[in-house]
């Protein structure tokens, strides 16, 4: 079975240098897309990958991960909406980039949907009560 | 027909009143009719719930030992300034203010994390809130300089008072230019990347009273999850401007200056908002019940999205230029449709104001009456309408 998941890794200070992106394509034959990629100033790194391929592929390649010491998280995980500020307005809807917000109707209250989110952070300043949060 | 507010607040009283929302008197009226619909229905509720910067609040301190006079001197809650041009402790905190240290937009745009709307909010929140002042000191008030911090119990007197809400009808915020605009209406993507509106349409207050026939000065209301009351007319009150057959304004019109006691209101009604690249606000709940004393009243709040129209405005050059120029209208239902056509560009939509939290508090309001539990007011005055020849007034420079 082929499947598609959006993981936000963390790579501590000795992995920086290394080609583990590669290794994911060569030896677990799963096709990536980089949706953010950054190195901290204390050279921790930080990516923001969508990942597919066959179930047992991805699952080994997590594996592999995890064994050579990459923090992995499911970036629905790393960005939340804080239910208790958003008002429901509907300002965010026209400015994320993946649709990742809808209206849901009839009752027009604005449905988050994690899994489409990138976390690309647009949406954190345009929400006026700020209720939008992305945590890496 | 014809009822008087006395003869729905007795019905209310036995808990026998017919209350419906401004949403369900729609269908109410097209299945039954007018007349009927009128005949049977004794209030119909509105509700609003959107960002409104003409907000602020009064606060009585209460008087420290040895005394200090606020009046004339600095008063920060949380770091933002409040007003102090009273007596010895009476202060007033706006809604836009900001911290004389907030970078505001000397990096554009700007983040206007925090403000006055934010600190009105913490304050009904029930939090504690941190108090500087400095002032001259007098034989009377010998005190120069106060830190405390305070909260909402602790105070004499906390009151709402908003001198311009619920605005009748307002622009659809589009943005010509070819660069990102940070406005007052939200962040407008170039070459009309988007449209933002900001009312709750037909169950907004002065969309079913077009006239101003039964909201007037005294009208009891929902205000911040609270009760308050309409204290007059809001700033920038407009009633002479182009209307539809139906009466509604086809541009901003009339507003309402709304009063109620803070300590009633609960901060899931009054949200600190931040308007990123142009300042800070407050998100104000409001809900004003109309009493049905008339078909023609009823007619008025039958009122739907697709018969109200609003004017489209380009925010990158005519709004801040004050250029009178609109690039077209475009109805309430169109608008919540997602997406409306300019210039022949499809263009989606959006709304500042929760049209979801509209219905609830509209729907609140409509329980409150239901259990007899909030009572119409009889006007004690007319807001001003057509009649009163009202001119809206730009502020033309003299040299000096």
């Amino acid at each position: 079975m082929t499947i598609s998941r959006r993981v936000v890794l963390h790579f501590p200070r000795l992995l920086v240098d290394q080609p583990i992106v590669y290794h994911l394509v060569k030896d677990y034959n799963l096709e990536f897309n980089i949706l953010k990629a950054s190195v901290t100033p204390k050279e921790e790194g930080l990516l923001v990958l969508e990942l597919s391929g066959e179930q047992s592929d991805y699952e080994q390649g997590m594996q592999y991960l995890t064994g050579i010491g990459v923090g992995i998280q499911l970036l629905s995980q790393n960005v939340i909406r804080n239910e208790t500020r958003c008002t429901h307005c509907g300002a965010c809807i026209t400015i994320c980039p993946t649709s990742a917000f809808t209206l849901e109707l009839p009752s027009r209250r604005v449905n988050f949907q994690a899994e489409k989110c990138i976390a690309c952070g647009l949406c954190i300043k345009p929400c006026p009560p700020r209720a939008m949060e992305v945590r890496f | 027909m014809g009822k008087t507010i006395a003869e729905i607040n007795e019905r209310i009283g036995k808990g026998q009143a017919v209350v419906v929302t401004a949403e369900e008197v729609i269908e109410i009226a097209a299945d039954k009719g007018i007349k009927e619909a009128a005949r049977e229905i004794d209030v119909v509720t509105t509700g609003t719930f959107g960002p409104m910067c003409s907000s602020g609040a009064y606060l009585n301190l209460g008087h420290s030992k040895p005394r200090i006079k606020f009046g004339g001197g600095s008063v920060y809650l949380n770091e933002v300034p409040a007003y102090t041009g009273f007596a010895a402790v009476d202060i007033f905190i706006g809604a836009t203010a900001l911290p004389d240290n907030d970078p505001q937009n000397k990096i554009h745009p700007g983040d206007f994390n925090y403000g006055g709307g934010h600190v009105i909010e913490e304050l009904v929140a029930g939090k504690d809130v941190r108090l500087v002042a400095i002032a001259h000191g007098t034989d009377c008030y010998p005190r120069k300089k106060l830190e405390t911090l305070l909260n909402i119990k602790d105070l004499n007197e906390a009151v709402l008072f908003n001198i311009r809400n619920a605005y009748q009808n307002y622009n659809v915020a589009v943005n010509l230019s070819d660069r990102t605009i940070y406005t007052y209406m939200g962040v407008l993507k170039p070459n009309l990347g988007n449209a933002n509106y900001s009312t709750a349409g037909q169950l907004s207050p002065l969309f079913n009273d077009p006239w101003y026939k039964t909201i007037g000065i005294g009208t009891k209301i929902f205000l911040g999850g609270g009760v308050g009351y309409v204290a007059w007319q809001g700033t920038q009150h407009n009633p002479a401007v182009l209307r539809g057959d139906n009466g509604v304004p086809r541009r901003p019109a009339g507003a309402l200056a709304v009063i109620g006691d803070l300590k009633q209101m609960k901060p899931q009604w009054l949200v600190g908002t931040s308007m990123f690249g142009y300042g800070c606000n407050i998100t104000v709940g409001i809900g004003v019940p109309i009493p049905i004393l008339s078909e023609e009243i009823l007619r008025y709040t039958a009122v739907r999205d697709e018969d109200i129209l609003a004017p489209i405005v380009d925010y990158a050059e005519a709004y801040p230029q004050r250029q009178p120029d609109i690039l077209g209208e475009a109805s309430y239902a169109q608008l919540k449709s997602g997406k409306i056509m300019v210039r022949e560009k499809e263009v989606p939509t959006v709304s500042l104001s929760s049209y979801a939290k509209a219905a609830e508090i509209a729907q609140t309001l409509k329980e409150w009456i239901k259990r007899g539990e909030f009572l119409l007011t009889e006007p004690v005055a007319p807001l001003p309408g057509v009649e009163a020849g009202i001119t809206f007034k730009s502020l033309e420079e003299h040299p000096i």
